[in-house]
């Protein structure tokens, strides 16, 4: 994967978003640089923009005023629109979209006909990563729900797309059939140098999926950047509420088999988490709510939260809830956020500068 | 019971009316339906009325105007003297032109349905994929639609059959040219050819009972296979 200029997109888009019922009528803005690899997610509630700003990009959906420069080459501008069927990209909607009229293969095979050439994605090799080699011959109503969505998946990356857009792949899917998909889409961003667009307003699937990413709201950009990075802001958190939560990078290093434990290191210190199986060396998302973590004065080594961490206050800010706070700490190269009550700040007189022990309760790998 | 040679001759008759009117309904109702499935536009709205108002006039007040826009003094009428070949009442054409709009509704209104009811989204998904408008039309929305265009022909070719009243306003009772077996059934009536008039009768019965006959079956499989469909759309 090399980064050059060319490998990028540019997306620009205005107009007024009009609903049947008047009152959800908004203005639709957003002027975004994405990278041209890896995962982007586009995240926020619904009602956000998000589809709308996917369906722009695909040519979908028509907007009057509208700029889309995929690799350098131009989807749409003031003088250019090029049909949705002779872009280079491949989508895969929210609900299972196969053709009821062909099998899973027939349905492979339509993509197939009418690719584009030159992203060398090879046709054993998709059914191969995807898993779908012993459901070909089956017509969709005799698919699971998520093995339709492997296939839409399949046969979207058989178009040879330059661009893969994903509209909340998993969100029509109950929570089990989502676990059994997740481990496809990881293996599709290894696997293909396709850059992916994905739509979601599900926290868990961004922070494990995502490379980028872009935060709606009412059809505006409120924060894009890397994963880590936007969700280690004070704004950002602000906005996810509860929900508040840092992205580390990981890798693991030890493994105590005794009391089903591993531990991980990332560039502020060593945590303890929940044996999951993964592979010693292996690099691992992991997810540390706000909520989960608390500040001390001292290195408290008698207490049964095992990680502590030392960190440096960077930031205080408002929460959401007026009784609590919100602290970001610098940890090694990247950030926590601890959420605590005012009292406690004011009590333990902590101030940007101070260098405190974070307790982190719980943290979550997050594949 | 049994046909004599003209009775075989209307019955022959019949059955070409209603093949070269199915025919060319199929492809005139096609696009027409597409308008109506698609449209946003005002002009909805009468078009579709225009379109139904067969199913509740009487036959004999379409036939009265078609006789007088094909006639000589009539718009069409004048088009067609200019253009060399005669005038159309009174003829096997004018026949086909005044059951093609007779059996309209019969042949658009499956076809719109089926159409709306595949929706938006398989042409979405198709366009995505790279398959241009037509592409689209021929492996997306003619598979998918099959049940309705199936219905449309079956209904159409069963209509054209059974009517009458147009028949008697545009064609008149010539034979070989334009006595459809509904005219020639009359005939016999008219003769107190009661036995004739029977054969002819019993036979249309038996012919549209079982062309509607199969044609539920058929609907009946397809919505069995389409209702279990989750993985369509």
């Amino acid at each position: 994967m090399s980064l050059s200029a060319q490998s990028s997109m540019q997306a620009r888009f205005k107009f007024e978003v009009t609903r049947d019922n008047d009152e959800a009528a908004f203005f639709f803005d957003v002027d975004i640089m994405l990278p041209g690899q890896g995962i982007t997610a586009i995240f926020g509630p619904s009602g956000s923009g998000k589809t709308t700003l996917l369906r722009c990009i695909s040519g979908l959906e028509r907007s009057s005023e509208g700029v889309c420069v995929v690799n350098g080459i131009t989807w749409q501008s003031k003088s250019v629109f090029t049909p949705v069927h002779r872009r280079p990209l491949g989508v895969v909607f929210q609900e299972s979209s196969l053709f009821a009229h062909l099998t899973a293969e027939g349905n492979l095979q339509y993509a197939v006909r009418r690719s584009s050439k030159g992203q060398g994605i090879v046709f054993e090799q998709v059914i191969q990563v995807m898993g779908i080699a012993a459901l070909l011959q089956r017509y969709p109503h005799q698919l699971s729900g998520g093995e339709r969505q492997r296939v839409a998946i399949a046969r979207a990356l058989l178009t040879q797309p330059q661009l893969l857009l994903m509209d909340e792949p998993l969100a029509s899917l109950d929570k089990a059939r989502k676990q059994e998909v997740l481990p496809y889409l990881e293996h599709i961003r290894t696997a293909f140098e396709v850059p992916i667009l994905y739509v979601s307003h599900s926290l868990e699937e961004v922070t494990r999926l995502a490379d980028h990413v872009v935060l709606m709201d009412s059809g505006r950009v409120i924060a894009q950047g890397g994963v880590t990075d936007v969700f280690s802001r004070l704004d950002t958190a602000l906005w996810l509420e509860e929900d508040t939560a840092v992205v580390l990078q990981a890798q693991v290093v030890e493994r105590d088999n005794s009391w089903h434990l591993m531990r991980v290191r990332y560039s502020g210190g060593d945590l303890w988490l929940r044996d999951n199986g993964t592979a010693l060396d292996q690099w691992v998302r992991v997810r540390v709510h706000a909520k989960d973590v608390s500040l001390a004065l001292t290195k408290h080594e008698d207490s049964s939260i095992v990680n502590r961490l030392e960190v440096k206050i960077v930031e205080v800010g408002q929460d959401h809830d007026e009784a609590m706070a919100l602290v970001r700490l610098l940890s090694g190269d990247v950030f926590l956020m601890a959420r605590i009550t005012r009292r406690s700040l004011q009590q333990l007189g902590l101030m940007v500068g101070a260098v405190v022990w974070a307790q982190v309760k719980s943290a979550a790998m997050l594949s | 019971m049994f046909f004599s040679a003209e009775d075989f001759a209307a019955i022959g008759l019949t059955l070409r009316l209603a093949s070269t009117v199915t025919v060319i309904l199929m492809l005139v109702a096609t696009p027409l339906a597409w308008w109506l499935a698609r449209t946003l536009s005002w002009w909805k709205g009468p078009v579709a009325a225009v379109v139904a108002l067969p199913l509740i006039l009487p036959p004999t007040v379409l036939g009265f105007y078609l006789l007088l826009v094909m006639g000589p003094k009539g718009p069409v009428g004048e088009f067609t003297q200019a253009m060399g070949v005669g005038l159309l009442p009174f003829t096997f054409w004018g026949l086909v032109v005044a059951s093609v709009f007779y059996s309209l509704p019969f042949v658009v209104q499956p076809i719109q349905n089926a159409i709306e009811s595949i929706g938006r989204r398989p042409l979405e998904v198709a366009a995505t994929l790279g398959a241009g408008p037509w592409d689209r039309f021929f492996t997306v929305v003619l598979p998918l639609a099959k049940p309705g265009f199936i219905t449309a022909a079956v209904l159409g070719f069963t209509h054209t059959v059974g009517e009458f009243g147009v028949v008697l306003m545009i064609g008149g009772n010539i034979p070989g040219e334009t006595r459809v077996v509904s005219v020639q059934m009359y005939d016999h009536v008219e003769a107190l050819e009661y036995g004739q008039a029977h054969s002819l009768a019993i036979g249309l019965v038996v012919f549209s009972f079982v062309a509607l006959m199969g044609l539920y079956s058929y609907q009946r499989k397809q919505r069995l296979i389409f209702r279990n469909n989750l993985g369509g759309f």
